[in-house]
């Protein structure tokens, strides 16, 4: 659609590759630091990068050859690739694309002005500039918040024991890589005996969790019980305490009635832990519960228990998965009260993991880190399909 | 009728999986050490040895020695001691010994006498330093280097003040985030004899004078707190060289084959071995002793020298150790005990630091946040 192009507007080219130069010198620094020199990296990138927005602003003057375009985006990304490749092997060619593709896009989206599409034409620059400011700052945030488990990730598949990028795995060699840490993960008879207790910790204090829980949100959410608002503020104050200070009372509390270093303290604790989510989350949906039902189930006589399996229970159930699924990840990812609660025989996943990151820096930790990552957003992506059946069984969303 | 029979079966389970857990844990003996390779070494020489000949004792492990002495305290307090028998380092020991929390054992009667014939306390000897401790292994903390980051044309570093020559060996150093050790290698590169260091050190000028001279690298150090924090620090090449546990090093060296050099000039020998916590009921007791009475033998201390470097308490159990169990390679030159390797030593002084470690401790935090 060239055509449309041409009739917009057009930033100045001493603006295009103003902007392109700083860009460049961004992505310099980045490649410069890593070759050695910070500096001569910025002055390099911002140079070449300057050059490729003259290219490109000649490119877009005057003609509406697209075709030109696209040569220069092909092309980009295959001659980085290749420089990269020359400077640093496979992963310096992977940069050297990504980068080419990066700066093949953005020096066009500039220099053709797309910058201005989508937005209102009244706009000032200055209120351009803050829109994509904003945006930048959001993903910048968002990345900082995620690029440390990613990082893990790859270094699990290291094939030393430390947690170290090594020259192999830099260069994408396969003997950089090895499995060798999820199989101490599954093979190690710790790691299994941990697994194992946190399998069977986590569900036992989850089904307590929900069972309560449960049952204390309706009961608190009955107009007429006295001094609502105090039994939930203690039943949520296990996560509103610190951990340490309820690890430390649960410990002392255990063992003088010989529940310290038994499952079932650690399934007890665990459930206090637990039951506050289970009911602000059931709180939540009872809030969209239309009490009539209740009433209606009961003058066609249904008792009680019949009415809350069969009417209640069905519409608040999301709430209530949603809310076992919090206490089970609660659970399963605990470490502090464990520590205190729990004797060795009673050891954890996350206690495995602790002991495991301070007494021996081994990336079986990061295996099974990335194990655990990957259960977390399963787990998520649940909440999240029933948060979205519940709204639209409720009506609240059109779709 | 679906979800009752959900709630019903929940309930159930919730009501029975517990109690299932909760049986009687009666029969297992909880030994409390290091984690890492320092308990697969425990392990491997005589726990698994012992718990194949009394199928009646299942072993727990507990990786708590670093907090040893303030979980002891909180079982204590709570009047609830579960653990059998703890792994600690010497210091601890006396301290957990003075406190109370260890029980004081009688080395002729609760320690097997050597092959020889020779008395449990003669073969210990002066390794004995608390009445309630029952050493197993020397170690020392001793310094590794990167072999590949030594400047061109340098010998590499092979002597206790090379870590405060930064001319000659550029490059960040790794020291524990404590002043014991470094305060006594800092004074004798400054200088001060060796047989006078802890005169020096009782006094605040003393004390400056180290700290003066640890502020000369200040800015190339990085502090470790854990083990494992050096060898991974030196693995990285984050550090030039850094100090930690010499068994630590052995591994990284021989067993994980990195470019890394051993410095065993000035290295500070120190002690670990169990303490029986003050306590226990009478049969568990009879069973922790029986097992201390086996694991520490002579044989069995030699066996533990085939799976770490680190030199066995007993003097009967040196010619004993042989080869590394996996590697095959001989254990004795890897010792820090080796003759060549224990030309220039230090010993931990127990006394000294018990008497000064508050106070040097907080000069030297403070001196750290500078």
């Amino acid at each position: 659609m060239a055509t449309i192009y041409s009739e917009q507007f057009r930033p100045p080219s001493r603006f295009v590759i103003i902007v392109l130069a700083i860009f460049g010198a961004g992505a310099g620094l980045l490649v410069g630091t890593a070759q050695g020199s910070g500096i001569l990296g910025i002055i390099g990138g911002a140079i070449l990068i300057a050059a490729l927005g003259f290219v490109v602003t000649q490119l877009v003057e005057g003609t509406d050859n697209s075709g030109g375009e696209r040569a220069v985006r092909w092309a980009l990304p295959f001659v980085l690739a290749v420089g990269g490749f020359l400077f640093g092997g496979a992963a310096g060619a992977i940069v050297g694309a990504l980068m080419g593709w990066f700066f093949g896009w953005i020096s066009f989206w500039i220099a053709r002005g797309r910058y201005r599409r989508g937005l209102a034409p009244y706009l000032t620059s200055k209120q351009v500039l803050w829109f994509y400011t904003f945006r930048v700052i959001c993903w910048s945030i968002l990345i900082f918040l995620i690029t440390p488990i990613l990082v893990v990730m790859p270094l699990s598949f290291n094939a030393e024991d430390f947690f170290t990028f090594t020259p192999e795995m830099l260069a994408l060699s396969p003997e950089g890589y090895s499995l060798k840490h999820y199989k101490d993960f599954f093979y190690n008879p710790d790691w299994q005996q941990a697994l194992r207790n946190s399998l069977s910790i986590a569900p036992a204090a989850t089904i307590l969790a929900v069972g309560f829980g449960t049952l204390a949100a309706i009961g608190l959410s009955q107009p007429h019980v006295p001094f609502r608002r105090t039994i939930m503020a203690i039943l949520i104050s296990p996560m509103i305490v610190p951990l340490i200070i309820s690890a430390a009372g649960m410990y002392f509390f255990y063992s003088r009635i010989g529940l310290q270093g038994t499952y079932l303290g650690v399934v007890l604790a665990h459930a206090a832990l637990g039951i506050p989510f289970v009911i602000i989350t059931v709180t939540a949906t009872l809030v969209g519960f239309d009490t009539s039902l209740t009433r209606a189930a009961a003058n066609m006589g249904a008792n009680p228990v019949t009415t809350f399996f069969r009417v209640q229970m069905p519409l608040i159930l999301p709430g209530v998965i949603s809310g076992g699924l919090f206490a089970f990840i609660t659970s399963f990812d605990e470490v502090v009260v464990v520590l205190f609660v729990g004797s060795a025989s009673q050891k954890t996943l996350p206690w495995q993991m602790f002991i495991g990151l301070r007494e021996q820096i081994s990336p079986t930790i990061l295996a099974v880190a990335t194990v655990l990552v990957a259960i977390s957003i399963c787990l998520l992506t649940v909440v999240e399909l029933l948060r979205r059946r519940s709204e639209r069984l409720r009506g609240m969303s059109p779709s | 009728m679906t979800f009752k029979k959900i709630g019903a079966l929940a309930a159930c389970t919730a009501l029975v999986a517990p109690a299932a857990f909760a049986q009687d844990m009666a029969d297992d003996m909880t030994l409390v050490s290091w984690g890492g390779a320092y308990q697969d070494s425990q392990k491997k020489a005589y726990a698994d040895p012992y718990a194949a000949n009394n199928s009646d004792v299942t072993i727990v492990w507990d990786e708590s020695s670093a907090e040893a002495v303030a979980k002891l305290r909180a079982q204590n307090e709570a009047g609830n001691i579960t653990w059998d028998l703890v792994d600690v380092v010497a210091a601890d020991a006396i301290r957990l010994c003075d406190e109370g929390l260890a029980m004081e054992i009688d080395p002729d009667e609760d320690l097997a006498e050597a092959p020889d014939g020779t008395s449990a306390e003669d073969d210990f000897g002066d390794l004995l330093v608390s009445d309630c401790f029952i050493p197993q292994i020397v170690y020392s903390t001793t310094f590794g280097y990167r072999t590949d980051m030594v400047p061109e044309g340098v010998e590499p570093p092979s002597d206790i003040c090379d870590v405060f020559d930064l001319e000659t060996y550029p490059g960040k150093r790794a020291l524990e985030k404590r002043p014991i050790n470094n305060m006594e290698w800092a004074l004798l590169c400054d200088g001060v004899a060796k047989d006078e260091i802890y005169d020096v050190l009782e006094t605040p000028e003393g004390q400056e004078q180290a700290l003066a001279k640890l502020d000369t690298i200040k800015d190339d150090v990085i502090w470790w707190s854990a083990g494992a924090d050096t060898p991974q620090l030196l693995a990285d090449g984050e550090v030039f060289l850094g100090s930690t546990y010499n068994g630590r090093l052995f591994s990284a060296i021989e067993e994980q084959d990195q470019p890394i050099g051993m410095m065993w000039d000035a290295q500070v020998f120190d002690l670990d071995g169990w303490i029986i916590p003050a306590g226990l009921p009478e049969d568990r007791l009879a069973r922790v002793k029986d097992f201390v009475m086996y694991a520490t033998d002579t044989q069995r201390l030699a066996d533990q020298a085939a799976y770490i470097s680190y030199g066995p308490a007993r003097k009967s159990s040196a010619p004993l150790v042989g080869k590394h169990a996996e590697l095959g390679i001989e254990m004795g030159p890897h010792m820090p005990t080796a003759p060549e390797n224990a030309e220039n030593i230090f010993v931990y002084n127990y006394d000294f630091w018990a008497d000064y470690r508050d106070d040097i401790d907080q000069k030297f935090q403070a001196w750290l946040a500078k």
